[in-house]
């Protein structure tokens, strides 16, 4: 028996022997085979990831809209129904409690999809911060699976099971509908998001549905099936944030270059602490490129003229590009260009400001 | 999980063929799994001293770097230099092409044979 919380794909991950991590209290698979080989299927062709340690978190009833607006920097309330949205929710001082996409389900539905680390807690504040309302929040997070299929095959291969026309699915936008897979028709709520660079999908399914729709998936042929380290990799080029390296309750959207997500003339928990830090000095994201093959790690120091100015918070040595990138968190005022050094286990190697991303996918007609 | 009997093993994770006074030391199948996709191998110089179970390099995954321990004593005599373009031959062979580094042998350090090492990482 497996303890609780756990994956409903966790039969099949150990069928195949994948290395299992704790992630976020839950038993993931970190790999199948091997982190590049899953990241290069990921740029070239396809890869499933599980992502059912996140979190799906019903909003409805006819205080929906307005706890949502309350609860997030950005405003979703004028979403229409269909999109998604990426923000975050910060605490009353303006720390960031978890960055999430929030889609739109119907006028007075909507769906959150809180990082697994942060789940109970963003359940915990849209509760709390619901007040007295109308409007019931639902953790389903148990009872459902989540499914993301990435890559420049994803939508020939998700089209083979969906009755979606995905052509017809543009990015940040989701619906629902039906897969068929071991002969068996299952409802499903179907989102172009993604965390890989690539076009791609995440799919939401019930968890007595899981296993049928990951093994029909698996086994198309230009399927891989693809773990945390390689999830890790594609974001990091991809140059997109990941909670507990760039994000933590002690930056604001602002420090890390998400002051585009904050709406602040609605109101939410945060925004006069927002206001204040959007009006003055802190920190920047940014990216870095360096030489050789020796990454710097999240933690390590930043210097400019022989002055600490920062940390890393990711590095790796980049599968798709063959040299080291890293995002880090360093005081206003670096250009692009500009050459500074990292301290790298005790000796220093140069790096080189760059914008993010690292990297983007090929325009396809 | 492969653990040759042909050699001899560290608690650490590494094997080490002696020949005379030469040895060859890699890293086990166990470890190099552990490790996963290695990316980048520092290994000790030509005639660097290296002391039985003292740090003598790392070895680095595309998630973590891990320290490699000597097994021995004595003197660097010779590093796989492969592994500088291709360092993914730790996970392809671990045992044969994957090698790190041979050592002129001044002093063994603590050493178990596969059945020891066996049991060391639980088969």
């Amino acid at each position: 028996m497996h303890e609780a919380p756990f994956s409903p794909l966790l039969n099949a991950h150990e069928r195949v022997d994948a290395r299992l991590t704790d992630f976020a209290g839950w038993q993931m698979p970190l790999r199948f085979e091997s982190d590049l080989a899953e990241h290069q299927a990921v740029r070239t062709k396809a890869g499933i990831f599980d992502l059912s340690h996140m979190g799906q978190v019903e909003v409805s009833g006819p205080g929906a809209a307005q706890l949502i607006d309350h609860s997030f920097v950005g405003l979703s309330s004028t979403m229409e129904i269909g999109r998604a949205k990426y923000t975050m929710m910060v605490a009353e001082e303006g720390g960031v409690l978890d960055d999430l996409i929030v889609y739109r389900l119907a006028e007075a539905e909507f769906l959150v999809i809180p990082n697994g680390v942060n789940r109970t807690l963003v359940v915990d504040e849209l509760t709390r911060r619901g007040g007295e309302g109308d409007t019931a929040v639902i953790d389903h997070t148990l009872s459902r699976a989540l499914i993301a299929v990435q890559g420049p095959v994803a939508a020939e291969v998700l089209q083979g099971f969906v009755d979606i026309d995905l052509t017809q699915l543009r990015n940040y936008r989701c619906t629902s509908g039906f897969l068929t897979v071991a002969a068996r028709t299952v409802p499903t709520l179907v989102a172009r998001t993604g965390y890989s660079g690539e076009d791609g999908f995440e799919v939401s399914i019930s968890a007595n549905d899981a296993e049928d729709v990951w093994e029909a998936l698996a086994a198309v042929e230009q399927v891989s099936r693809c773990g945390l380290a390689a999830r890790d990799s594609l974001r990091l080029e991809a140059g997109l944030p990941l909670y507990g390296n760039e994000l933590s309750a002690h930056t604001t959207p602002y420090d890390v270059g998400m002051g585009r997500l904050v709406h602040l003339d609605h109101d939410f928990v945060g925004r006069e602490a927002l206001r204040k830090r959007s009006e003055g000095e802190g920190t920047a994201l940014i990216g870095l490129v360096g030489e050789g093959r020796r990454a710097a790690r999240a933690g390590a120091s930043v210097l400019q003229e022989g002055e600490p100015i920062g940390a890393i918070t990711s590095g790796i040595l980049s599968p798709t590009l063959g040299y080291p990138i890293a995002m880090a968190v360093v005081t206003e005022g670096t250009v692009e260009g500009q050459v500074v050094d990292v301290d790298v286990r005790g000796r220093t190697f140069p790096m080189e400001v760059v914008a993010l991303p690292f990297y983007r996918r090929p325009k396809t007609t | 999980m492969s653990v040759p009997t042909d050699r001899q093993y560290s608690a650490e994770h590494e094997w080490i063929i002696v020949d005379g006074n030469v040895a060859t030391v890699g890293i086990t199948e166990y470890a190099s799994n552990a490790l996963g996709d290695v990316v980048y191998t520092e290994l000790p110089g030509v005639s660097e001293e290296v002391t039985a179970g003292e740090v003598c390099g790392e070895i680095e995954s595309t998630k973590s770097v891990s320290d490699l321990y000597s097994p021995v004593s004595g003197a660097i005599q010779d590093v796989n230099e492969d592994l500088a373009d291709a360092p993914e031959l730790v996970n392809d062979d671990p045992y044969g092409k994957g090698w790190l580094f041979t050592v002129q042998v001044s002093e063994l350090g603590e050493l178990m044979d596969a059945a020891a090492y066996a049991n060391h990482i639980g088969e």
